[in-house]
């Protein structure tokens, strides 16, 4: 087996791209659902929007890129006033309702073949609509180390994704301490008694899901630059339970937890399937027990099982502190 | 405890504006802070609340008593804006603030407690305190990021912060977590944090509920410091010692109507009263019992 390989293939997962973009919609969603309570169960919504924004208006409307990145915030902005405005007078439930629908009707359309000379239907858009991004890239060779291996492309998103990702981080850091964070940590506790006390908690948890909202579209951003493409079914339920493992993985309400929940949760799933494709290959394990070809769903299992024990034995995730999460039993 | 129980002169000055007035359900005040007027609330066929006028005395401590199912907590919330009226309006201050949503409400100095105790479980105390604070800049999304602009407020709200958690004996639980008091200390927080919003009228929905005997005496004690800070106080209780002891002024509530009202040892003997607890003619009703 060749572990110097499994090694750089794990550690590139565990600082690439994907990494990067679940950080991304995780820290939203920490915005949403660790300080504010809200269940957004359509992040996957906000990407979508943030990747067919750019991906559209550069490729079929001749858009320059940084336009097509704004218009992309301001579309994300739209999306959480659309979603919040009819919901967030309602029971938390009635979000996650809408917000999954909402991210279905979003990816349905962006599929759809009404919309195909725009949006490219289930194939989705492939060009080079981030090449105003790429001439930008100071690398000319990409990284070629024992532990990191990235293309020129690569290593040119891998650093302005981290990058985008401390300032993020620093903004959220700022937001969460502040007596604007400390509003909507209370509400997350008990809206009537925020209420009661002379905040008008519609406005704040409007704010909250806007931020999240835009974190999210960000995350869309990187997702479609990296790839020089978007397809429709990329952008599914599946993305946003993702990005809820990585932030319960880390913590939910801690700053840093989507960071590390990131890391971990693509360093696993890479290691694990590197293992078992190495494994299988050499002859550790029989053809008869796992084929090559299976890999790719088992080390989903795996890493599904490994989930399961981290909520038996450490529900509170990496930086959480138990005891405060059994102080919810109370309430 | 510090000073403002030791002299009752606001209790004197409340007890001399109430003194004349004769005690009939709807009678007027001489100084009302609040003033309804055929307030309304139905769920359904149930009339929960159908009070024809109120006034409440400023300055003064009044207790709203009636058996369960009375409407008093439904009364509650739809003063402070927590549920909508069908019909009717009221005045805080002279200002009509029938259908204004709670929060501004409470900005207007009308601040009111839960009776199952809404504490922000996963707040420390000290945070609890902080959020009740008003007209903070860093509440502002727009500032929240630059602390610069908001740390002398918030320097400030602190030192007010632990000033009420002093008084209320609860300084030494300044950074733990509310979920970490007990029944009563969470009542006690409740009533503290309700003070940093500096209302007129407070609003104490059943604050003796589940608190020991000990702990009572002490929140008997700030409740009357709340009138001796010029503050109105506005309860709803069950426990008819306290109600004896500590108000002012009763209104009685049985099945959504005012049915008496007056001071608490004329209003304690009214028959109409004895009837809505006792139920003495359970198969009339208390218009009839009354006429």
């Amino acid at each position: 087996m060749d572990f110097i390989f499994i090694a750089q293939q794990s550690f590139s997962a565990a600082l690439g791209v994907n990494t990067i973009i679940f950080a991304l919609a995780a820290i939203g969603l920490n915005m949403h659902f660790g300080y504010t309570g809200l269940l957004n169960f359509g992040q996957a919504g906000f990407l979508a929007v943030g990747a067919y924004s750019v991906a559209t208006l550069v490729v079929s409307f001749n858009f320059p890129l940084w336009a097509a990145l704004l218009i992309g915030i301001l579309n994300s902005i739209i999306l959480a006033l659309l979603l919040g405005l009819p919901t967030l007078r309602l029971r938390a439930d009635y979000l996650a309702i809408v917000t999954i629908a909402a991210a279905e009707i979003i990816r349905q359309i962006a599929r759809s073949a009404t919309f195909n000379e725009y949006l490219g239907g289930s194939d989705g858009i492939t060009g080079k609509f981030g090449k105003d991004f790429f001439d930008l890239n100071p690398f000319k060779d990409g990284l070629n180390t024992p532990l990191l291996r990235y293309t020129a492309n690569d290593l040119w998103v891998v650093v302005t994704g981290w990058a985008l990702v401390i300032v993020v981080l620093f903004v959220m850091w700022l937001l969460v301490r502040s007596p604007w964070g400390r509003v909507l940590k209370a509400i997350r506790e008990d809206e009537e008694a925020v209420r009661s006390l002379g905040k008008n908690v519609y406005l704040y948890k409007m704010q909250s899901l806007i931020i999240g909202g835009i974190f999210g579209s960000f995350a869309g951003f990187v997702y479609a630059l990296s790839r020089q493409s978007v397809q429709p079914d990329n952008y599914g339920t599946a993305l946003t339970f993702f990005a809820y493992t990585v932030l319960i993985l880390g913590g939910a309400a801690r700053v840093f937890a989507p960071i590390a929940g990131s890391v971990i949760f693509w360093f696993l799933l890479v290691f694990i399937e590197q293992m078992l494709r190495q494994a299988v290959s050499a002859g550790y394990i029989p053809e008869w027990l796992i084929g090559v070809n299976q890999v790719g769903q088992i080390r989903f299992m795996l890493v599904g099982l490994g989930l399961m024990m981290l909520m038996i034995f450490r529900p509170q995730g990496i930086f959480g502190d138990r005891k405060e999460l059994a102080l919810d039993a109370r309430a | 405890m510090p000073a403002p129980s030791q002299d009752n002169s606001r209790r004197d000055i409340a007890l001399a504006a109430l003194a004349g007035i004769s005690p009939t359900p709807g009678v007027s005040k001489p100084d009302p802070i609040i003033v309804a007027d055929n307030v309304v609330r139905k769920f359904g066929g149930l009339t929960a609340v159908n009070v024809g006028h109120l006034e409440i005395q400023r300055g003064a401590i009044t207790a709203l008593i009636g058996p369960n199912g009375a409407g008093k907590t439904t009364f509650f919330n739809l003063l402070t804006g927590f549920d909508q009226v069908d019909e009717g309006s009221w005045t805080f201050n002279g200002i009509k603030i029938s259908g204004t949503p709670p929060h501004k409400v409470a900005r207007m100095g009308m601040v009111r407690t839960f009776q199952l105790t809404k504490a922000l479980y996963r707040l420390t105390v000290i945070d609890n305190m902080l959020l009740a604070a008003t007209k903070q800049k860093g509440e502002s999304i727009l500032r929240a990021a630059l602390p610069f602009l908001w740390n002398a407020q918030e320097k400030a709200a602190t030192a007010r912060s632990e000033e009420l958690l002093t008084r209320f004996k609860l300084i030494d639980k300044r950074d733990d977590f509310a979920a970490a008091l007990s029944g009563g200390q969470r009542k006690l927080l409740e009533m503290a944090r309700a003070l940093m919003v500096e209302p007129e009228l407070v609003m104490l929905d059943e604050p003796m509920a589940g608190v020991n005997p000990a702990l009572k005496q002490s929140l008997l004690g700030h409740i009357k410091d709340l009138r001796e800070d010029g503050m109105t106080v506005l309860f709803v209780e069950h426990d008819m010692d306290m109600v004896r002891d500590i108000s002012d002024w009763v209104i009685v509530m049985a099945q959504g109507e005012i049915v008496a009202e007056g001071p608490p040892n004329v209003v304690m003997r009214d028959k109409a009263v004895i009837d809505a607890y006792l139920g003495a003619h359970h198969d009339s009703t208390l218009e009839q019992d009354r006429g």
